[in-house]
């Protein structure tokens, strides 16, 4: 599993968004990935996976009284993106996911034949 | 900066301030004793309106339990941890970018900011603290008979 840096075409014409901070861990059966979503409501939630693409997108949704002012943003843009390109060997129509406190976490199992097999070597 | 659509209101003299701060807050002009926090975590977002201070922490993946949330002599206090979840064995980290261990951060409060009527809610990894102004420092329409 690889980022996409360079913007297609298509991102390019998107909002700006912000790149939020992901842990991706690999086993033998798997990849494990993490994303901090803080704000997101699991309904302005998306995951997309096309071919070999995956894109996790989500919208920021804060309740702000009436005519509040921001003295002070750190969080200043009103979504997140971020695209990764699948490899070969993971099957991403057997992807699981759960969110929960704006964390997501996804498992995205690898195909059953790519799963690493040891190689038996015989001594002769 | 202004061609997109801002999570957070604001208008352009706040947005000059702010640019002013962070020019002031760069680091050869003038430290804050409190280190630089921005791009810390948790990320916050400080706004008011006549009635409240409203602070927002961005707070993902922290049990609300585990948070602590203090106000004494005027600063906000915002401080917990969060645990990193169990790598199994014999696996690779690939990225690791999400932040772990303990936290805290910290904002003064304006003085007319009443610490006892303050409320905290914590939603979607969001934790969002509201806190009264004082009544003698909301502003009072005089009427003229």
């Amino acid at each position: 599993m690889s980022e996409k840096t360079t913007a297609s075409s298509d991102t390019s014409r998107k909002e700006a968004a912000i790149l939020p901070p992901v842990d991706v861990i690999e086993d033998s059966a798997g990849i494990t990935l993490y994303a901090d979503l803080p704000g997101v409501p699991k309904d302005r939630l998306s995951l997309q996976i096309e071919s070999d693409t995956l894109t996790l997108e989500g919208d920021v949704v804060l309740d702000f009284p009436e005519g509040m002012e921001a003295n002070h943003a750190e969080v200043s843009l009103p979504s997140y993106r971020r695209v990764f390109t699948l490899s070969k060997e993971l099957d991403g129509n057997k992807v699981l996911a759960e969110f929960k406190n704006g964390v997501l976490k996804l498992r995205i199992p690898k195909v059953d034949h790519a799963q690493t097999r040891k190689v038996e070597i015989k001594v002769l | 900066m202004l061609l997109y659509r801002t999570l957070f209101p604001r208008d352009v003299f706040a947005e000059l301030e702010r640019l002013q701060r962070d020019v002031q807050q760069s680091p050869d002009l003038s430290p804050n004793i409190r280190g630089f926090t921005r791009g810390g975590f948790p990320a916050m977002n400080v706004g008011g309106t006549p009635k409240s201070v409203e602070i927002y922490a961005f707070a993902p993946g922290v049990e609300p339990s585990s948070l602590d949330v203090q106000i004494e002599k005027g600063v906000l206090t915002i401080s917990g941890e969060r645990t990193h979840e169990a790598v199994p064995e014999k696996a690779a980290v690939h990225i690791d970018e999400r932040f772990s261990g303990r936290f805290s951060r910290v904002v003064s409060l304006p003085e007319d900011a009443d610490s006892a009527a303050a409320q905290a809610h914590y939603r979607d990894g969001v934790l969002h603290i509201s806190i009264a102004r004082k009544e003698a420092a909301q502003p009072r329409r005089i009427s003229i008979h």
